[in-house]
């Protein structure tokens, strides 16, 4: 059994934050969850995929975020409890959903996970989705710890049936991925069957009726503000004159800040977890009863804003600070020993910082060597690389590499170099259609599979129709990698109890009027170049579908051990280091022993034997067993 | 009681991750609150992965530089690099062993002299305590396992309130089936080290 659906109750269990929000899910009854996986988020979506094969809740992985949120949307609205999850980036996706969904409402409980990632661990911004709670006038609960993250899941779902609207719950990666010990309550059985029952003037957002729910969703609003002023996760506590205001991850900061710099009688803090709409009574209250205030909140000032258009209101005169020099950044997370010292500064404490060890003061100092993520050894991604880098350079033709996101934006690495543009999901078929058009250089774009899926294709349709000109590759590696081996619909090897129909990428291009299409296996080097080739002369928008299996995923689902591995022969004893010049596999390295036979010398415990190398070097054969 | 923070350096594919969560499961067991953080995704992908246990009253999830009692690090390099996150009062279990970076792989970087890393932090740490982890690995019959001769070792130098025992229930509980045995075997290897 899945360890999430336990049914003891009060059991103490050591949680994720996103497993947390889980089986605060399925204490709610939640009977319908979509999502599209991206890191802080995936594990959200990865336990339901677990758990929907052994309950009656229905789970899916959709094509991509609006598509995750509208579905969800359409349970929710015939009456069904659901939760949609998505990092954050995800959301920009979903927004015009989102946007007028709101006007709308559910029927059904909904909440939104939107997983923030501060300092952009894995993502390609650092935007506060607090601003989305702001825009679409929907509520926000923010947790500080999993246990929290578990109990306000439970709330949201039901301030979302209290007040028929969605309901944003905002996640950070230092939540989402942080583990603490979360006590189990009852789980709620899901009721998975509910009804459609038609409203044409609130549910069709004809101009008439929309003008009538946006007033709707205003009043809605209200409401959820007194409840955000009586939440028991929006706290006031201590007597001091000292006033901190603090909301989400940043709030554990403060409290072992005022417990390290002993400042427990000399402060009062307000603890936000219900954030929007803004509990303005409560904060006013807070304000009124305090010197001065520090806010400590990561990214934008948003709680500072609020406490100060609170504070003009009514008049108050306190001093609010929060971002600023000196002060706090709205770059990247936090850390315990920042707050304490900006809490320490503010105030006007005697405070002295640890001494960390300086590597720099090592008389010995040598320049570390760094270890950047890299393309792993044997990934086909690798192989359409150095084909596409290839033909390039025995033409001598130059090109610019619209790339997109996914394991294989790690190609910007030298040797291959092969990424030149990525600003979001689907952005590398359509900036190749404006650099193409802009400029006189060769485009060849990259896409992966799943992000084909997610939003390649309008942009594909848009090539063909606009006659651009350029080469898009589709890296088809079978499974969404990046995020951990989530299925998608062009998948063929499938995890077990698979039963979904298989959607076909070569067909999707054919059918979007792609007229040159080459589909290759990239492990082949040959076939692969000369469809390259073949592409470039033909001066016309064309697609080639490179296709072969990631391999981690392969051995994860079939077993598969490798077969066979390669050695360099003697002969390997030039000056030539060719392979990792332009090919850059990590399992061929320098051999740099003193008692060196061969000038390269490939990690028997790293290949896999892909068999890419020895077709462009002689030099390297299979080792005899 | 008082507070502990832990982090754990190390190399993708080393197994920090599951001696994270071993680590905060042994100080429940051990009658402790614990708080984790983990980091996933991309910085997986044949990078640094770092990861950090806290024990006893402590909200935090992550430590800040100077703060770290405990370091646990896979890999020489990657202990050195951490430093920052130590102090004079800081406990420091290594693995000798190195990986090599990619950089050096291929002949634009050098692989520093292990001995003089080692000998610089053991000056500026209140003890440093050094193994080959994948040695005791293979010892114990995998080396996949030297994570677990890591928490061994971990256990032995005595900077954590947890008693072997409740790192043993929780290796048999918390790793898969069938390779209990050989887990527990590298543990006490790691912990017969010192």
């Amino acid at each position: 059994m899945h360890p999430l659906l336990t049914e003891e109750v009060g059991k103490k269990l050591l949680l994720l934050g996103n497993e947390a929000i889980v089986r605060g899910a399925l204490e709610a009854g939640v009977a319908f969850a979509t999502t599209y996986p991206g890191t802080p988020a995936s594990e959200i979506g990865d336990n339901f995929f677990r758990i929907a094969a052994e309950s009656k809740l229905y789970f899916e992985y959709s094509t991509n975020e609006k598509v995750a949120l509208e579905t969800a949307a359409g349970a929710a609205v015939s009456g069904v409890r659901v939760m949609c999850s998505m990092k954050h980036v995800g959301l920009n996706v979903a927004a015009d959903p989102l946007m007028t969904l709101a006007y709308v409402g559910v029927r059904g409980g909904m909440v939104i996970v939107t997983a923030d990632d501060p300092s952009m661990f894995s993502s390609q911004n650092e935007q506060d989705n607090r601003f989305y709670a702001k825009l679409s006038n929907l509520p926000m609960l923010e947790p500080a710890s999993p246990q929290e993250a578990k109990e306000m899941t439970g709330t949201a779902f039901g301030i979302s049936e209290a007040l028929e609207l969605p309901v944003l719950l905002r996640t950070t990666t230092r939540l989402s991925h942080c583990r603490g010990i979360v006590t189990t309550e009852s789980l709620t059985p899901p009721e998975t069957r509910g009804t459609f029952e038609k409203e044409s003037s609130r549910f069709v957002t004809v101009p008439a009726n929309a003008r009538v729910r946006h007033r709707v969703l205003l009043s809605q609003g209200e409401k959820a503000r007194d409840m955000a002023c009586a939440s028991p996760f929006n706290t006031i506590t201590g007597t001091g004159r000292w006033g901190i205001a603090t909301s989400g991850v940043a709030y554990n900061y403060v409290a072992d800040a005022i417990n390290d710099l002993g400042i427990q009688d000399r402060v009062t803090v307000l603890k936000l977890g219900f954030t929007s709409p803004f509990p303005v009574k409560l904060a006013a209250g807070f304000i009124r009863s305090v010197d001065k205030i520090l806010v400590v909140e990561e990214l934008e000032p948003i709680l500072e804003d609020n406490l100060k258009v609170t504070a003009q209101t009514n008049g108050l005169a306190v001093p609010i600070a929060g971002k600023g020099p000196e002060l706090f950044s709205r770059l990247y997370e936090y850390d315990p020993g920042m707050v304490r010292e900006v809490i320490a500064g503010f105030f006007e404490l005697d405070y002295t910082p640890p001494r960390p060890v300086d590597i720099k003061e090592d008389p010995e100092a040598v320049r570390l060597p760094m270890r950047p993520p890299n393309l792993c050894a044997g990934c086909p991604h690798r192989a359409t690389y150095y084909a596409v880098t290839s033909v390039l350079r025995e033409t001598e033709t130059e090109a610019v590499f619209p790339s997109d996101i996914g394991c294989y934006i790690l190609g910007l690495l030298p040797p291959l170099q092969t990424a030149d543009f990525v600003i979001c999901m689907g952005s590398s078929v359509t900036s190749a259609a404006g650099i193409s058009r802009a400029t006189d250089k060769k485009v060849i774009a990259f896409i992966g599979d799943s992000t084909f899926f997610h939003s390649g294709i309008t942009g594909l349709i848009n090539a063909v129709h606009n006659k651009h000109n350029f080469m898009l590759v589709i890296l088809d590696n079978g499974t969404t990698a990046m995020t951990g081996y989530q299925p998608h619909p062009g998948v063929e090897i499938t995890p077990p109890g698979w039963d979904k129909p298989y959607v076909s990428i070569e067909a999707i291009t054919r059918a979007c009027g792609v007229e040159q299409v080459a589909v290759v296996n990239p492990i082949n080097l040959g076939k692969t170049k000369a469809a390259i080739t073949e592409a470039l002369e033909s001066n016309r928008l064309s697609v080639i579908v490179a296709k072969a299996p990631c391999p981690l995923y392969e051995a994860s689902i079939l077993g598969k051990k490798k077969k066979r591995v390669f050695v360099v022969g003697p002969d390997c004893n030039t000056d030539c280091t060719e392979c990792i010049d332009t090919f850059g596999c990590p399992a061929l390295y320098k051999n740099t022993s003193p008692d060196a036979k061969t000038t390269m010398i490939i990690d028997q415990s790293l290949c896999i034997g892909c068999g890419v190398c020895i077709q462009f070097c002689k030099k390297i054969r299979p080792k005899k067993v | 009681m008082d507070n502990y923070r832990v982090y754990l350096t190390g190399v993708g594919g080393q197994g920090t991750l599951l001696a994270t969560t071993v680590l905060a499961e042994a100080a429940i067991l051990a009658g402790h609150n614990a708080v984790a953080s983990e980091v996933h995704g991309m910085a997986q992908r044949g990078g640094v992965v770092e990861s950090s246990v806290m024990i006893g009253d402590i909200k935090s999830p992550i430590i800040s530089d100077g703060e770290a009692d405990v370091l646990l690090g896979f890999e020489p390099v990657e202990t050195y690099r951490a430093m920052r996150k130590c102090s004079a009062v800081s406990v420091v279990v290594s693995n000798a062993v190195p990986i090599i970076h990619y950089d050096v792989a291929i002949g634009r970087g050098s692989y520093p002299d292990v001995e003089k890393l080692f000998d610089f932090i053991r000056c500026r740490v209140k003890q440093l305590v050094i193994l080959g982890a994948q040695t005791l690995a293979k010892q114990a019959g995998a080396l996949l396992a030297a994570n677990i001769v890591m928490l061994g070792a971990l256990a032995r130098s005595g900077a954590l309130p947890i008693p072997k025992e409740a790192f043993e229930g929780t290796i048999r509980t918390r790793t898969k089936a069938r390779f209990v045995e050989t887990n527990l075997r590298a543990f006490e290897l790691g912990f017969a080290t010192l």
